[in-house]
């Protein structure tokens, strides 16, 4: 038993692009241990989703059942319990999203596993895989071994290249045994935040706002849409209530690496810097000579963002 | 109805103290480092007292570790907490450990409601709470929040953020989730773990501090508990990342184009 099963997330009939990243984190994992790659996906109706996922050369166990619509995680993890067990992994992982964070340490505990999270990159030698996290927001990186004999994790997204498509898997039906009438947890609604810009943890590049914005974020929006680009914010503009919560980039937020990241009016406290220091480029604007994010950033610019943004984005519009 | 609410209030390096890796690799620097409950614990402290204060009860305090994590829970006790209970640890704890040993004060206690941080800022391992309700069976609503900003009328007010459903028998949970924010319905007794912006402990009085000196704290040996102690997460070495060269200062929004557009060629 070396195979390795990777839950595959899906959301309104779609893959979500973190899956394609833990895709490739299994693939490794798989290849170090010489065990086959699995994937796993649950809900209701996800024939298209099943279908798509198994072209991606891993034979896809598809959980399809009404009790399985909602992303509950008292439901879905005795499914992938029995699934672990079925396929013999000694390896389940996931995205660290949401979903996957929520979900995997109560499959974990049920197959008496340990497990690391936000894993960042695998160590060790041979099938004896170890795994590197971040611990303390990120400033100590910390080799783990797992002693149990089913080891779980889940994986940070931006540390794994997208898996490209190859061979063509196998869809087969995961046998679902939830009795939806004991469940203790009920889904009672989901509001979508809609945006048409492109998802912040998936967007090449991020524009982001803090305290310096004073709340006025129009100019850090305006650069954003002249760069394609998402909008995002320090812990500070969220808790302030300037910005909807889910704009937050920091070790408390969402974690980022964007090509390209302009932090606008932020000071750079060390848990943001963990959300948006594995960047390709950093700009940083900022009044404050002495602002920490100017200690990071490949790009630094003292100015008021109330002036630099704007011009910056003029100079974007005429150069096309 | 009056809820039973079971807090956990670890003790952890305080998240402005500056952490060095030891150059062995084997653990941190903690010369000069200051302690104290973990943030996300402190949410969990004001939501639990928050609840007590709508709908009367009792608030009890959980920490594991050595005795210096006395401390945590003196200060949750000051917040407004009952009583306490420190489960003596000395050893390193993981995810796995901890949860079976809040699962024995849970059998011990019999609460309606447990309510920890989601993560604790040491190891951010994100796991106890989830395990914890998988040991139980019960169920779990990790990442509560809010709605209402933490500037809102609602926080201002001291409402709790979980809602207790007028039967008495569930807890409905507010989460943020990729890509909007859900709703969940949970049975008691539950499990719900807290995210940043559920809402902003309170600071202790001083008739708070006073007043926490006389109330029970008791102690449980972890080794008389039946519980497996023996860490499943072992840390093999600790190292620093590397650290980002910050470039160059620009002039300008000119040289700062240029630099974008010829150099680094990201625009």
């Amino acid at each position: 038993m070396a195979n390795v099963l990777i839950v595959a997330e899906q959301f309104g009939g779609a893959v979500r692009k973190a899956t394609l990243h833990a895709i490739s984190a299994g693939r490794e994992v798989a290849r170090r241990t010489g065990g086959t790659l699995h994937l796993a996906v649950l809900g209701k109706g996800i024939g298209p989703v099943a279908e798509e996922l198994s072209g991606y050369g891993a034979e896809v166990h598809a959980a399809d059942a009404a009790v399985l619509e909602h992303p509950l995680a008292e439901a879905h993890a005795p499914v992938l319990v029995e699934l672990a067990r079925a396929v013999q992994a000694s390896h389940v992982g996931a995205a660290a999203t949401a979903f996957g964070k929520d979900l995997l340490p109560r499959v974990a505990a049920l197959l008496e596993a340990g497990m690391a999270t936000e894993v960042l990159g695998f160590g060790g030698e041979g099938a004896e895989v170890t795994f590197r996290r971040p611990m303390w927001a990120g400033n100590v990186l910390a080799e783990v071994a797992l002693a149990t004999p089913v080891k779980v994790f889940t994986v940070r997204a931006t540390e794994f290249p997208a898996a490209a498509k190859e061979g063509k898997g196998a869809v087969t039906a995961a046998k679902v045994s939830v009795d939806a009438g004991a469940l203790r947890t009920r889904y009672a609604g989901f509001k979508e935040v809609k945006s048409a810009r492109p998802e912040l943890t998936e967007a090449r590049i991020v524009v982001a706002g803090g305290r310096g914005t004073k709340g006025d974020f129009k100019p850090v929006e305006a650069l954003a849409d002249e760069l394609n680009a998402a909008v995002g914010a320090s812990r500070a503009a969220v808790d302030a209530g300037w910005v909807p919560n889910d704009w937050q980039v920091g070790q408390t937020g969402k974690v980022v690496a964007p090509e390209l990241y302009v932090a606008a009016g932020i000071s750079g406290a060390i848990q943001h810097l963990a959300g948006m220091k594995g960047s390709k480029v950093i700009v940083a604007v900022n009044k404050d000579p002495d602002a920490p994010i100017f200690q990071l950033a490949d790009y630094g610019l003292v100015a008021d963002l109330f002036k630099a943004l704007p011009e910056l984005a003029e100079k974007l519009k005429k150069s096309r | 109805m009056p809820l039973k609410i079971l807090v956990t209030a670890k003790r952890v390096e305080d998240p402005e103290s500056k952490i060095k890796v030891k150059p062995d690799g084997a653990g941190i620097v903690t010369d000069g480092v200051n302690y104290k409950m973990n943030p996300f614990d402190e949410i969990a402290v004001e939501e639990a007292l928050r609840l007590k204060e709508r709908h009367g009860g009792e608030v009890i305090v959980a920490s594991i570790g050595g005795e210096k994590s006395a401390t945590e829970i003196r200060a949750a006790l000051a917040m407004g907490a009952d009583r306490g209970i420190l489960v003596r640890h000395d050893g390193p704890l993981d995810p796995v450990v901890v949860s079976a040993l809040l699962a024995k004060v849970f059998e011990l206690e019999k609460p309606d409601l447990v309510i920890l941080g989601k993560q604790s800022i040491d190891d951010d391992q994100n796991q106890a709470g989830q395990y914890l309700a998988a040991r139980l069976g019960l169920g779990q609503a990790t990442f509560a929040s809010k709605i209402e900003s933490l500037e809102s009328e609602a926080e201002q007010k001291k409402e709790p953020g979980v809602k207790l459903a007028a039967d008495g028998k569930s807890v409905a949970v507010v989460r943020e989730v990729d890509g909007g924010v859900e709703t969940l319905e949970v049975s008691l007794p539950a499990v719900v773990t807290t995210d940043l912006r559920l809402n902003k402990p309170r600071f202790a009085s001083l008739p708070g501090i006073m007043k926490a000196k006389k109330k029970e704290l008791k102690e449980l040996a972890a080794a008389a508990l039946g519980v497996d102690l023996a860490p499943k997460v072992v840390v093999k070495k600790l190292s620093e990342p590397p650290s980002r060269k910050g470039g160059v200062k620009v002039q300008d929004v000119e040289e700062l184009w240029k630099k974008l557009h010829d150099e680094a060629k990201v625009v």
